[in-house]
This record gives C-alpha cells, structure tokens and sequence, in this order.
C-alpha cells in the first residue's frame, strides 16, 4: 500500500510539475505581465522579428550604411563637369540636383528645380557668370558638398535652412567665403551647436545672420550676445535676448502669451536700434 | 487550481484505496499546533513543493538567460573584469590610444572574432589617465609632416565620428567639438621657422593662414602684440574637444565588436630568449613574450593571459611595462642597454574665471612664452597651463597642483598678452600625466626590435589624444597587414632612437 501511496505522489508530482513547466514557458514566451486578449498582429510580429535578432540588425546596419552612401554619392565633387564645363556651372549643376536654388551675378531671376525635381539646362549658357545667391534650404547638403562651391568667390548670400546633414563641420569651412559672405540663413538646422557658431566670427563681412530654431543650441540668447560682439557689423535675428534665460517672476505671463510673430519682429527692431 | 482538483478526482475515481491513504499521509504532514487541518492534497503540494519548485524553474530560467553571450554572469562566481586566459593580442593600457588600437584591430578583422583582443586597464574609474585629464586640443600646427597627417586623419576621424564608432540603438556620439582654431604666435626669434613650418603645413593640406601683427590686432582686439612678429592661425579642423566623451566611444564601440575589457596591472611576462646571429656575427638576444601576467586590483589574484602578440599603450607608465619585459637592462654599449625614453611628466591645468575676458572668438591660444590658453564654455571661463623648464620638473608621485607655478610663472606673462587677464581668479585647478618622450617627443610607433612581438603606441608626449584615431589605425595596419598602408609613419618608429637620430618638432619659441 504505501509503494502505491508513492507511486501516486510521485505521478501527481509528475503531472504537476509538467503543468508548472508548461506555465512558465507560456509566460517566458511574451514580456508583457499577462496577455490580454488574443495577441495582436503586431506583437505577433515582434514576437517573430525577436527570433531574428541578429538578421534584424544587420539589416538596420546595412539600411544605415546605404543611407549614408547615398549621402556622400550626392554630395560628391563634381570633377567631371567642373573639368568640361568650368566652376560655374559645376557648381550650378550641383546646386540644383540637390535641388536648391540660385541666382547668377549679373542676373535678377533665380535658376530653381521645380517640385519633381526637374530643371531647366539654361544654366549652361552662363559659364563665366559666378554665383552669387545659394538657397540649399531643406538639402542634403553636408561638409563635403562645400566641394562644388568652393570657387565660388563672389557668394553674397547662404540659405541653409532646414538642413539636416548641416553641422559644426560646415560652418568651420565657410570660411572660405570670409571675404565676400553677407547673409547666412541658418535656421531650423537639426545639428548646429555653439561650437559650430564659434568659428563664424571668421566671416568679416557678415551683415546678416538667422539662427531661429536651432534645436541643440543652449542659452542662444547668450550666444546672440557674444556673436554680436565679435561680429558689429551683424544683424543676428532669430533669438531673443532673453531666451534661454530663467524667467522672472511676474514677467512669465507676459513672456507666454508672447506670439511668434511678435517675438521675430522685437528682434528686428532691436537689431535696427542696436 | 481547479484542474488540480479534476485530476484528485480521477485518481479517487480509479482507486479508492489510494486516496484515502493520501489524505491520512496529508494529514500527518500537516499536524499543525493551531488545529487547523487541510484534507485537500492539492494545497499541501502546491505549497510545499510545486512552489518552490515552480520558483526554482523561475531562477534556473534567469540563470540560463543571463548565461546567454554578451552578458558578464558566471557560473563560478569569479572576479569582475578577470582577462580571459587565452587571446591574440593584449593591449596594455586602456587609454584612448589603447582602445582606438582595439577598434581598429576589430575593424580590420576578415571574419567574425578574426583576431580575440584584449586590452588591459588598471584603473576603470580613469582617475589618473591623461586622456581625460588633457585638455583636448586637435591642432594641424606642427613641423614634422608625419604630425600633420596623423592630426588630419584623426580630424576627418572625428568629422564622421558617427560613421565609425556608432553603435545601434544607442545614441549617437557628440564630441562637443569647438571649432576655434589654434593661434601660434612667434617672436622676432622665431617668425623665420613659423614660415617654415607654414609652408610645411600647406603642402600637407592643412588649413592654416599666417598672419600679420596689424592684423592680429583687427582680428583679436583683445590681444596685445607687442614683441609678436608673426602668427600662424588654424582655419579648419582645429579646437578642442571633450576627450572623456571620444574616449566612451572608443570604448563602447570596441566591445560591442567583440573586444574583450579587463581589468588589472601588468606586473609581469613570460617571455623565451632566442640568440640569433646578426650579419656582423654578433649575438643577439631576442625575446618572444608569451604570457602577460595581470593582477586583479585590491588583490593577490593573478592571471596569466596567454597571447601572440602584445601592443604597450601604456602611456605615462610605458616605459616601467618596457622594463618588465628587460629592455634597457642588457650590457653596456649594446642596443638591449637602450631604455624606451618615455616618463611620467607632471603638468598642471589651471580654470580661471574672468568676466572681462576675450569672448566667442577666443582661440586655442599658444604663446611663444610657452603659455597656453582656452576658453570653456561660454560664462568667461579658461583654461591655462604651462611646461616648466626642465631643471624644474615637478615630483610625479602624486598629482597634486603646485598653485604658485601659475601666480608666479602663468600669470605675468598672460596678463602681459592678454591685458583683461589682469583680473582674474583662479576657480580650480587640476594636473594630469604627460607620457613625455624624452628622446625627442614625438610618438614611438612600432615594434621593438629586440622582443619580436610587443608593439609600441606611446610617447606622444602631450598630443597623443589628439592623433589617437590614426594611431590605432596605423598600428592596426602595422599588426595585420605588416606595414603601414594608409599614412607612412616609419619616421617614427625605434631606429630612431637606436641610431640616436631625434626627428624634433621645431619650435617657435
């Protein structure tokens, strides 16, 4: 009698400790505490993307390698129609397949792609006129795309807003129009820092300046302030004084119910009396 | 619960007898003193045994998931950080230098875990390394043209830093990097050997422009030129940078590829000595290390790592790591006698604060006095430092800073060049370790010629950070490819110091 007693124990055992197993590998299965409801079809697919880590990742790398590639293959100098055609229309050809605009020097109308990107070849009639106006706003344009306007001895005027690949790097290389730049859009660029801003005071001739909605600049009013310092002759629009700045107590309310518009116009009178 | 209770019944169902048993065995097990008496079977087993066994599948379960490659559990319970007791190749030293070798060694490798590397550190907190204690410039400025492309690479190094040393799901690295530029200023003295070096500097591609005193005083009003008579100004790809954050990445980037991290001194190698004849018919004695004794920290633990090839990255202490291996201690007037000529040198790095100071433009200012200043940050912070003259080399037993060096040398002279300067306080201040080559600071890139397997990356003598990414790449090269393929560094390699031949950077002071 007692070795069935243990028989029983041990099959109940048995039986109970392979249900125990079977709970504790349903629950290992899902992260969440307790499934809810049929699984969705999304869990599901993350549920079966977990057991392709590894091919998962790779795949990401290889997606970010491409994008980059892409990047630096429509950033590339164009040395082939610089050697055939000139700078000038090396630089053209540049500026409006990364469809931007431009203006030629003797020229009041703007050379511009349309909204497919499409653009007319007229430029190629002008191979001695230098470039004076660049709007690369809302480009790819990055460091090495300087490349294609670095001869570009005459540029007056720079819009690089909204770009995303604009960085530190590149303002350190605008430099090279120190002796004829007199207007740099900046706004709205992703990856502009103080560090970038510092090596700005290089440009001597700068009179404009738009440095609205720079994401990762702290205390822009302070940078305003020291940017003006080194750069007299420079209109700085964009930022507030006072941005970046704790605010008083009792000016808060005043300062939130501020508009945008209000703000951008203070700025310029501020500028004009300055 | 309930199916419990369904399989309870079935089984009483199929045999009376053993049920009743069950219960009177339940009941004995569960004579409590409160009187309290549970005739279920069920509930006795789930609490004395199911429970626990289902927490012990639980812990068996974690055991098994934290077992798992890329996680630091261990079945026997071992000491964090103990090196592995067979690799390829051992890097000692864990500074920047030390993992930009790592990272690039990874890099290069054909096939996954081509080549196992381990690098060494002894202190994971980086208290005293003098990469996070520099003050992190990057500056195209030299004389020598094997410094010029070392300092270029590493600066294109950094522009695409993103490219290199990201890691997925992590996030992307900021150097912080401050394009300020660096200004050399000369003296009457030394103007002739700036325009040299000028020129030395165009020809290698780096941006620099020479400026004039009249000049200066347009472009920084706030410096005073007296007795300078000409200035070398870096345009591009000149600053400074935060080394703690380069250094992370490095770090963090080498072991996700698989570079393995330990933590311990290098007390010792095992090496074999070999005599082999030279052309002349001399004997030579060459060495082959082929253990790396590593000592745990706060511990009489060691570890012998087994390894073919061994990179010194030590820095500051390379030379002590040198001597462990017996370089320098061969008989008089033989090349074993030569020692490698790299020290600790103690320099101070002094934070000043003045609210009247040169402002947005400030450079990373080197003044032919030898002074050297920066800004920091943005609220009238700098930085200044010195080297002292060479009878006057403070001890480098410790790193505590000598505050008169800077009221007594630093000052006048800053003061004098920089008349805001006059007003200042000095906020804090810090000293770091130069690995100082005292042979003719410059790196010694390579393999020693009497141990046959110990690479050498030091001496770089107080810019070792900043050329520390085509330092790794270039020993990289040197280890698996043989030779140096992208930059020609041969110039710096041991024969130099053999052949008592300094490649010197001259000065402008």
């Amino acid at each position: 009698m007692a070795t069935c007693n243990m028989a029983r124990s041990t099959l109940m055992r048995w039986r109970g400790g392979a249900w125990t197993c079977l709970t504790v590998a349903r629950r290992s299965a899902s992260s969440a505490p307790e499934p809810v409801g049929p699984p969705t079809r999304g869990s599901k697919l993350l549920l079966s993307l977990s057991q392709w880590f590894h091919d998962v990742e790779a795949m990401l790398l290889w997606r970010s390698r491409q994008r980059s590639r892409a990047l630096r293959k429509k950033n590339a100098y164009y040395g082939y129609t610089q050697f055939h055609c000139g700078d000038n229309v090396a630089s053209a050809y540049f500026i409006l397949s990364m469809r931007g605009a431009f203006r030629f020097a003797g020229q009041s109308e703007w050379f511009r792609p349309n909204a497919r990107g499409k653009f007319s070849w007229d430029f190629r009639n002008f191979p001695e006129e230098p470039i004076e106006e660049v709007d690369m706003s809302g480009t790819q344009m990055n460091y090495v795309g300087l490349d294609n306007l670095v001869n570009q001895r005459v540029l007056r005027s720079l819009s690089v807003r909204g770009c995303p690949e604009v960085d530190d790097w590149f303002l350190s290389r605008l430099h090279i129009f120190q002796d004829s730049l007199e207007e740099l859009d900046l706004s709205h660029c992703p990856r502009i820092t103080v560090g970038g801003l510092a090596s700005l005071h290089r440009l001597r001739k700068l009179q404009r300046l738009d440095l609205s909605s720079l994401p990762r600049l702290q205390n822009p009013g302070q940078v305003r302030i020291l940017l003006e310092e080194v750069l007299p002759h420079c209109q700085v629009s964009g930022v507030e004084y006072s941005q970046g700045l704790l605010p008083r107590r009792g000016a808060q309310t005043e300062a939130e119910t501020e508009t945008e518009t209000n703000l951008t116009q203070r700025t310029h009178t501020h500028t004009l009396t300055h | 619960m309930s199916t419990w209770r369904v399989i309870a019944r079935a089984g009483s169902g199929l045999n009376n007898g053993i049920f009743i048993r069950s219960r009177i065995f339940a009941r004995h097990e569960n004579d409590r003193p409160s009187g309290f008496r549970i005739f279920s079977s069920s509930n006795v087993f789930r609490t004395d045994f199911f429970k626990e066994l289902e927490s012990q599948f639980k812990a068996s379960r974690e055991k098994a998931f934290t077992a798992m490659p890329g996680s630091d559990w261990d079945p026997l319970n071992l000491t964090p950080g103990r090196p592995p007791s067979k690799t390829d190749v051992v890097i000692v030293g864990g500074g920047v230098v030390g993992w930009s070798i790592a990272y690039w060694l990874k890099r290069k490798e054909r096939i996954r875990d081509g080549v196992r590397v381990l690098v060494v550190e002894k202190d994971p907190t980086y208290s005293q390394a003098s990469t996070v204690l520099s003050a992190g410039g990057i500056r195209q400025q030299f004389s020598l043209p094997e410094n010029i492309h070392l300092s270029l690479a590493s600066a294109e190094f950094m522009r695409n830093i993103n490219d290199h040393l990201s890691v997925l799901n992590e996030d992307p690295v900021d150097l912080q990097f401050n394009h300020s530029g660096y200004l050399f200023l000369a003296s009457e003295k030394g103007a002739e050997i700036m325009e040299e070096n000028y020129r030395t500097q165009r020809y290698a591609g780096a941006k620099v422009t020479l400026v004039s005193p009249t000049q200066l005083k347009e472009k920084f009003p706030w410096l005073n030129t007296d007795g300078v008579a000409l200035a070398s100004y870096g345009l591009e790809n000149e600053g400074w940078f935060d080394p703690w954050t380069l250094l992370n990445a490095f770090r963090r980037k080498a072991i996700s590829m698989g570079v393995c991290q330990g933590i311990g001194e290098v007390t010792g190698f095992n090496y074999k000595t070999y005599t082999v004849p030279t052309e002349d018919g001399e004997l030579v004695d060459i060495k082959r290390i082929q253990h790396v004794n590593v000592r745990m920290p706060n511990s009489l633990e060691h570890q012998l790592v087994e390894c073919s090839i061994v990179v010194n990255a030590a820095g500051a202490n390379s030379g002590k790591v040198a001597e462990l291996v017996g370089i320098g201690s061969g008989p008089h007037h033989t090349i074993s006698a030569v020692p490698v000529p790299v020290e600790p040198r103690k320099r101070y790095i002094y934070v000043l604060h003045c609210p009247d100071g040169p402002g947005l433009d400030t450079p990373f200012l080197i003044d032919y006095s030898g002074f050297y200043l920066r800004r920091e940050g943005l609220g009238g912070n700098y930085i200044a430092g010195m080297s002292p003259e060479e009878d006057e080399e403070p001890e480098t037993s410790n790193l505590e800073v000598d505050h008169p060096f800077f009221q007594e040398k630093i000052w006048p002279l800053l003061a004098n060049r920089v008349p805001a300067f006059e007003n200042l306080k000095v906020t804090s201040a810090w000293a770091g370790y130069y690995d100082y080559n005292t042979f003719d600071q410059n790196g010694i890139l390579g393999l020693h010629p009497l141990v046959n397997n110990m690479y050498f990356a030091t001496g770089f003598s107080g810019h070792g950070l900043q050329q520390s990414p085509a330092t790794g790449l270039a020993l990289a090269e040197l280890i698996l490819d043989g030779e140096f393929k992208t930059l020609n560094l041969n110039a710096l390699s041991f024969n130099r110091i053999f052949s008592k031949q300094p490649t010197l950077e001259r000065n402008i002071v």
